[in-house]
């Protein structure tokens, strides 16, 4: 179980460019987060190093159980999920042997009832499910990809534009997962643009903006779509 | 900062020897068969390395001739060493360049390395991988040459098939290692040979040394080489092990 994912002064540069400049932030379990930001924020950087895939340049982070702080490494990776701008996914292999094959690395118990049981709740239909990916629409893929994202059960979840090219029936089901993840305990956090579909469920806002922590929120009750309008407008344009 | 590599060593140490070991080697398995299912559905890697390397066979076959015995022309069986092995490693660089693009598709790259698999058993999977698509265009390769150039490749079959295989396993991993740090460079089709050969000259040099020992009837000499190349397989496969994790660690 993870209590807390903790950020303080975190700085990243690549060469002579500065993308994050002293980011203080806490994400807390049980709490949807939306890391909101125009073009060039930082936001997937931020990303990156959360996911442990970016070093970071100066500042540190820390993922809290109760009082100790998990080291880095495979203990670490195997508690996060995450789901970015690509898919992650083989177009060689069909959806079912590409989460097959993820659940070996995470190595994952009961593997392809697993499989099965994601694609039914992400949605993706029983005939597409062996068919190569290759061959998928892009919300299908989308679809494969937050199953794998899910398939370990991870107790951080971090999503880049999860909605992409989801239509409504996809946007809905992938708030429904979110959701679900929220009451377990999970650590959300989640870059959109799709204001509208946060709206709700967003109970903790970051606003990001040349690097910087622009604004930062709570409200227990979720933020409604005018709020996240209103806040978008006053601290990222 | 501690590597993939300290953090095995540590895991073993700590008393979960034979759970590591299993854990570890199921990873490579898992990563060297996703590998080679994607290949054996598409085909093809496979199929443009074993065309391109029995072309280079066949048409050095046919440029290097000489008069036989009986006054028949025939190609120089002396120099079926050399081609051998250009052959082997201008169809295995072609071959590592596109594994490893296609784990730039989708960026699967990046997904491989968030999981908890130990990056080194990511490596060596795909290491392994690569050594069998090699293998199997050696399994044509070897039969051309004999055929093409007559020269006796099978009088010796234990120590040429040792040779081959420390020869092809070197390839596998110091090609694997130079693929993976050139994977997001835009030149890296260009760059791959340019950076590779030079550190392969001296398996190069192994293994056409060897190969012509084992012809000439001199195992003495043969068994030299492939010493050598155990040695040389060795200290890359520990290095590779060493630096993989931060050649794709942005």
């Amino acid at each position: 179980m993870i209590d807390a994912v903790v950020i303080r002064g975190l700085t990243k540069r690549f060469g002579t460019q500065r993308v994050l400049a002293g980011v203080d932030l806490e994400l807390r379990a049980g709490r949807l987060c939306a890391l909101l930001g125009p073009n060039g924020a930082g936001k997937s950087t931020l990303l990156g190093i959360l996911s442990t895939l970016v070093r970071p340049t100066a500042g540190e982070v820390s993922f809290r159980a109760g009082d100790r702080a998990l080291g880095g490494g495979g203990e670490l990776r195997r508690i996060i999920g995450v789901l970015a701008h690509d898919s992650f996914l083989y177009g060689g292999l069909t959806a079912v042997e590409n989460l097959l094959f993820y659940a070996r690395l995470y190595e994952v118990a009961d593997a392809e009832a697993r499989a099965e049981a994601l694609l039914d709740e992400v949605g993706l239909e029983p005939e597409a499910r062996h068919r190569p990916v290759r061959t998928f629409s892009r919300g299908m893929v989308q679809r494969v990809a937050l199953a794998r994202a899910l398939l370990h059960d991870p107790r951080v979840l971090l999503l880049d534009e999860p909605l992409t090219g989801l239509d409504r029936g996809g946007a809905a089901s992938l708030v429904r997962t979110l959701e679900s993840a929220v009451r377990r305990g999970c650590v959300v956090l989640v870059v959109s643009h799709d204001l509208e579909a946060l709206a709700g469920v967003t109970t903790h806002l970051a606003i990001l903006r040349r690097g910087r922590l622009q604004h930062e929120g709570h409200s227990a009750a979720g933020f409604s779509y005018q709020e996240l309008k209103e806040l978008y407008h006053r601290h990222a344009d | 900062m501690r590597t993939e590599l300290g953090g095995v060593v540590a895991a073993l140490g700590a008393g979960g020897v034979q759970r590591g070991r299993v854990s570890f080697l199921r990873h490579v398995a898992a990563m060297a068969w996703k590998d080679l299912r994607v290949e054996l559905r598409s085909r093809e890697i496979l199929f443009n390395m074993a065309f391109f390397a029995a072309m280079m066979v066949v048409l050095f076959s046919f440029a290097f001739l000489k008069e036989g015995r009986d006054g028949e022309v025939v190609a120089v069986a002396e120099i079926a060493p050399g081609f051998l092995w250009v052959a082997v490693l201008f169809s295995a660089t072609l071959g590592m360049a596109r594994a490893f693009d296609r784990e730039r598709e989708a960026d699967t790259m990046r997904g491989l390395l968030l999981s908890p698999a130990p990056r080194t058993a990511l490596f060596l999977g795909k290491a392994v991988s690569l050594f069998v698509l090699m293998a199997m265009v050696e399994a044509v390769v070897v039969p051309l040459v004999w055929f093409f150039f007559a020269a006796p490749l099978f009088a010796e079959p234990l120590p040429m098939a040792v040779l081959v295989l420390l020869a092809t396993a070197g390839v596998a991993v110091i090609g694997s290692v130079f693929a993976a740090m050139l994977m997001r460079t835009r030149a890296r089709d260009i760059l791959l040979p340019v950076v590779l050969y030079p550190i392969l000259v001296p398996l190069f040099i192994a293994a056409i040394k060897g190969t012509s020992g084992l012809l000439g009837g001199q195992t003495e000499q043969a068994w030299f080489w492939i010493r050598f190349l155990l040695v040389y397989d060795a200290a890359f496969v520990v290095a590779a092990l060493w630096t993989f994790e931060s050649l794709v660690i942005e």
